[in-house]
């Protein structure tokens, strides 16, 4: 009896849940609307069979208990009622089938007038490609793949030159127009979803996948990898930022061709000596970092994370935070670095400075850091060394006073926190797994006991 | 076609030996039996503790408990250790103790295989465990095994391919066993469509599991050649196609859904009809109906891939065929409803697990058919609405379907009732944990949160909250079942022959409990 009470209770709750709760869809925003429809309809025809049929179980819970004395009536078959209910199971099936073979073709058939951008992916970030002037997106390959090109256009290719790049977690997208999303991955399988637009596609290496939706609704939207992508596939998230036209067209223009980046200055270290005079007040003649100035070792830091956080404290990405104290020193500072050309010059100069250990002023439990350390490797290295196909810079040897600094700032929302700072939004994701103060502590004093082998380094040791 | 055994050996009228060599060196398929179903009970708290972290992690938003590798691994293990080492071996274990008692066999036909099926099994599982004290830690790329991502698994990698083989290689001999075993040793008269319906099941499932776990070894050979001898199947750099394993993987991996769920089908199909006090609705057509399954689930695998850029053609198929296994599957629960219209109904324990069966296996199945329409996929695949579909498909479907066989033949194997209060508690706090789990994930999953994440977006935590205080319940409630097994073979009112007294078929005619063995002399089936 309980039973019957409970089936009847468990339909009508979940009538009822279905039409008074809010709890739903994320609201629409783009064109498929269609794909809504679809999944309505499954709604409403495999809701009426569960009322039906559950309902039709109370009813023989309930009327044909067992009481002494009750036989059970003897129908083994019914092959009219058997062919009955395949045919209504059938019809059942037709009814939700018909719908999404139309909406599937609808989605196999991209708009003529659509324009094609490309998301690319990587553990665990996302960069974008639009076409540019002409229209037509240059031919990549893996070979044509460095530092100076992530992209992999082919430099001889006369449509890669005008290709805009985007190197961030951030897309804008006009308003109503159809877009044809390219997708390619560098390395394993991820997968591009926005759930407001509803359609989603895999990213498999060696393959050009591909969706196509026209955004509806301006507003700022999650990108997420839905394909497990290694440690941390949660921390893949992008933006779409749906954009008036105008809006697209100014955020659009603020982006580098790849003609652009290929003529962009290369540092000059003599330019960059002179540009350094001011850096090394704080961070020291040899960048060998100040710890009562709080500034950090810089020689031995790769190029590629110096520059970036360098533009991050230009662009107020970074040092932005009232409680960040010593990154508003340093965003101030940035300021005498009047371009890119100058910027690269300063890093070229400290990439000629020699790289000696910073002395350790941390200690705690390094066994302990060790395990918690394995995290960190997976983007870091288990060498400490940084890895530049996931955007991570060198610990090992590097200030640590300053490292256990930084983790706290990440935990604390104090950095990683601005929207347009993609890495840095991660790595306050996974600075979140050192669950207090002894924890960083006892991974920075592991990170001291990684050898330093630089390439700079091991140069020194052969000399 | 009417077998007649030609089981003409000499028994000599022995019981089982002394001591744990009674269980190293057994051929009997009742301890053979009960050694699959104690080995499948420790591995569901095995796996269950796994999924307590993963829950316990997911309780808030943030990183509390465990890193974010780890919790991969944790993913990864649970599934694998649910499916290889839990509901597969507890099936195996029903199909060991009740298959030769149903058709009236004295044992299963070639024992000393039954006996190493089940002993590589312990073998295979702690191999797999072990993979998690490895340097780079247990495999952690999903159950799935996808590449690229699952080369880059630590020194596991190997070790978690060898334990699938011999997972494999076990389930394998188990279901030659089985196939030998109905098709020979059947009592004179028992026809095949005589069979009782888990004896059809089991049949049927046998020939899945030999048609695809070769394929699957096949498969994770050539993950093991990519990662290790220099082969590039699934590599996009030398030439292969990541997109290739997954048709491999799904090739097995859709049919082995049937493995898991067909035996629970063939167990309700047992426990409706005799706690209704009437012979089941349709034998005929639900034989059919298990055939058609089995058959469509060869040709649907690729639904798992609607994302991953199929040409066309194939995605039109893949979703024509999956909305098909709809029909044999709607013929199933309307046979089980049929049979209790004008029945005489009651409501032990086993009756009250295939009734949420029923009720609850039809809401998985219904998810299932919202994720077969290829542009509704786009909404849900991989979000946690799946995680949510196939949990209602494997928890209150397969392991539900386990709980109720347990309950029913539990005074079979023991001679003693089980403690029905204590049964109908367990059942109660199931049937609302295992809801108050994985209901909420429905909704998360239409909000878009994906799977496999330790982290997730601040708009869920809810939903996820109350996810996890389901899991815990049930997986705590579960330990009630643990006790009132032990209880049963402890002790308590004696069970007759027939135990249920709506209860039929050959099994039900020899004592409660079964004697060491049985049927030695075949029974006549009219």
């Amino acid at each position: 009896m309980a039973i019957a009470i409970a089936v009847i209770l468990l339909v009508i709750g979940s009538l009822l849940f279905h039409f008074l709760s809010p709890w739903y869809f994320t609201p629409l925003a783009s064109n498929w609307d269609t794909i809504d429809l679809t999944v309505d309809i499954t709604f409403w025809v495999t809701g009426v069979v569960f009322v039906l049929v559950n309902l039709f179980l109370a009813y023989c819970v309930i009327r044909y208990r067992h009481k002494k004395g009750l036989k059970a009536d003897y129908e083994p078959e019914n092959k009219k009622l058997e062919w009955w209910l395949t045919g209504i199971t059938t019809v059942g099936v037709v009814a939700m089938l018909a719908p999404g073979l139309v909406v599937w073709a609808d989605f196999v058939t991209v708009p003529e007038d659509a324009d094609e951008f490309e998301a690319v992916g990587q553990q665990w970030n996302w960069t974008f490609r639009f076409p540019g002037e002409d229209g037509v997106l240059g031919t990549t390959a893996v070979r044509f793949m460095s530092t100076e090109n992530p992209f992999g256009i082919d430099p001889d290719d006369e449509n890669g030159q005008d290709d805009v790049l985007i190197f961030d977690n951030e897309v804008h997208l006009p308003i109503n127009r159809p877009v044809k999303a390219l997708l390619r991955s560098k390395d394993v399988l991820h997968d591009f979803a926005v759930p407001q637009f509803r359609v989603k596609m895999d990213l498999v290496p060696g393959l050009v996948t591909y969706q196509w939706f026209t955004p509806t609704r301006t507003g700022n939207f999650d990108l997420l990898c839905e394909e497990l992508c290694g440690l941390a596939h949660h921390t893949m998230r992008g933006n779409v930022v749906v954009d008036e036209q105008a809006d697209f067209e100014t955020w659009l223009a603020g982006h580098p061709t790849f003609a652009d980046t290929q003529a962009e200055p290369a540092g000059d270290a003599t330019v960059g000596q002179a540009l350094y005079a001011p850096c090394a007040a704080c961070h020291g003649m040899q960048g060998e970092g100040n710890p009562a100035l709080n500034a950090p070792k810089l020689s031995g830091q790769e190029d590629w994370y110096l520059k970036r956080q360098l533009h991050n404290y230009k662009k107020g990405r970074r040092g932005a935070d009232p409680a960040d104290t010593n990154g508003m020193q340093m965003a101030a500072m940035v300021n005498t670095l009047p371009d890119t050309a100058a910027l690269n010059s300063v890093v070229a100069y400290i990439q000629t400075l020699p790289d000696e250990p910073a002395p350790t002023t941390i200690t705690g439990d390094a066994e302990r850091g060790k395990d918690l350390y394995t995290t960190c490797a997976a983007c870091h290295g288990r060498d400490g060394m940084g890895i530049w196909s996931v955007s991570a810079p060198r610990q090992a040897g590097m200030s640590d006073w300053y490292l256990a600094n930084q983790l706290r700032n990440f935990k604390a929302g104090i950095r990683g926190a601005h929207p347009q700072d993609g890495f840095g939004e991660q790595m306050a994701s996974m600075a979140m797994m050192l669950l207090n103060d002894q924890a960083i502590d006892d991974v920075v004093a592991y990170i001291n006991t990684l050898p330093v082998t630089s390439p700079q380094q091991v140069a020194n040791l052969e000399q | 076609m009417s077998a007649t055994t030609t089981h003409d050996e000499h028994h000599d009228d022995h019981g089982p030996a002394k001591g744990i060599m009674r269980w190293i060196t057994t051929t009997n398929h009742k301890d053979i039996g009960t050694l699959y179903l104690v080995f499948a009970l420790a591995m569901l708290f095995v796996g269950g503790a796994m999924s307590l972290v993963i829950r316990a992690e997911l309780f808030q938003p943030g990183l509390q408990f465990v890193n974010p590798d780890f919790f991969n691994q944790m993913t990864t293990m649970h599934a694998l250790i649910m499916v290889f080492g839990m509901i597969m071996p507890a099936f195996v274990g029903f199909a060991n103790w009740m298959v030769p008692m149903m058709i009236g066999a004295p044992d299963m036909a070639l024992p000393r295989l039954n006996n190493w099926s089940f002993w590589i099994l312990p073998f295979a599982g702690t191999l797999l465990l072990s993979t998690l004290f490895m340097d780079g830690g247990g495999p952690a790329s999903g159950w799935t095994l996808y590449p690229p991502l699952v080369l880059q698994t630590g020194n596991a990698l190997p070790f978690a391919i060898f334990s699938v083989h011999l997972l494999g290689v076990s389930s394998i001999m188990g279901s030659i066993n089985i196939i030998v075993t109905i098709m020979n040793m059947r009592a004179p008269g028992m026809t095949l469509l005589k069979m009782p319906l888990f004896v059809w099941t089991w049949l049927i499932t046998a020939y899945l599991l030999i048609a695809v776990m070769p394929v699957l070894a096949g498969g994770v050979t050539m993950l093991l050649t990519d990662g290790f001898f220099g082969t590039s199947f699934f590599q996009a750099a030398g030439g292969g196609d990541p997109v290739l394993f997954q048709h491999i993987f799904w090739f097995f991996g859709h049919p082995e859904v049937y493995i898991i769920i067909l035996p629970a089908f063939g167990i309700i199909s047992q426990v409706i009809p005799t706690f209704s006090r009437k012979p089941l609705f349709g034998h005929d057509s639900m034989v059919y109906a298990t055939a058609s399954i089995a058959f469509l689930s060869f040709i649907v695998w690729a639904h798992h891939m609607f994302t991953v850029g199929m040409p066309l053609a194939g995605q039109l198929f893949f979703m024509l065929s999956t909305m098909l296994i709809a029909i044999p599957t709607g013929v199933k629960v309307f046979n089980w409803t049929a049979t209790m219209w004008r029945g005489s109904l009651s409501f032990e324990t086993p009756m009250l697990f295939a009734l949420a069966f029923l009720f609850l296996f039809t809401i998985g199945g219904f998810s299932g058919l919202m994720v077969a329409i290829a542009p509704a996929d786009f909404q849900y695949h991989d979000s946690y609405f799946v995680v949510a579909h196939f949990h209602y498909v494997l928890v209150p479907g397969a392991l539900f379907g386990a709980i109720a066989g347990a309950y029913y033949w539990l005074p079979k194997w023991t001679g003693h009732m089980y403690n029905e209060t204590l049964g109908k508690v367990h059942f109660w706090l199931s049937a609302i944990f295992v809801n108050l789990t994985f209901f909420p994930q429905h909704f998360v999953g239409l909000a878009g949160m994906p799977r496999r994440i330790p982290d997730y977006a601040t708009q869920f935590a809810d939903f996820n909250a109350i996810s996890s205080v389901g899991a815990f319940g049930f997986g705590f409630s579960q330990l009630l079942l643990v006790y009132v097994v032990i209880q049963c073979v402890r002790g308590g009112e004696k069970a007759s022959a027939q135990v249920w007294d709506g209860a039929e078929g050959l099994e039900w005619t020899v004592p409660s409990p079964a004697p060491y063995h049985t049927f030695e002399e075949p029974p006549l089936v009219r």
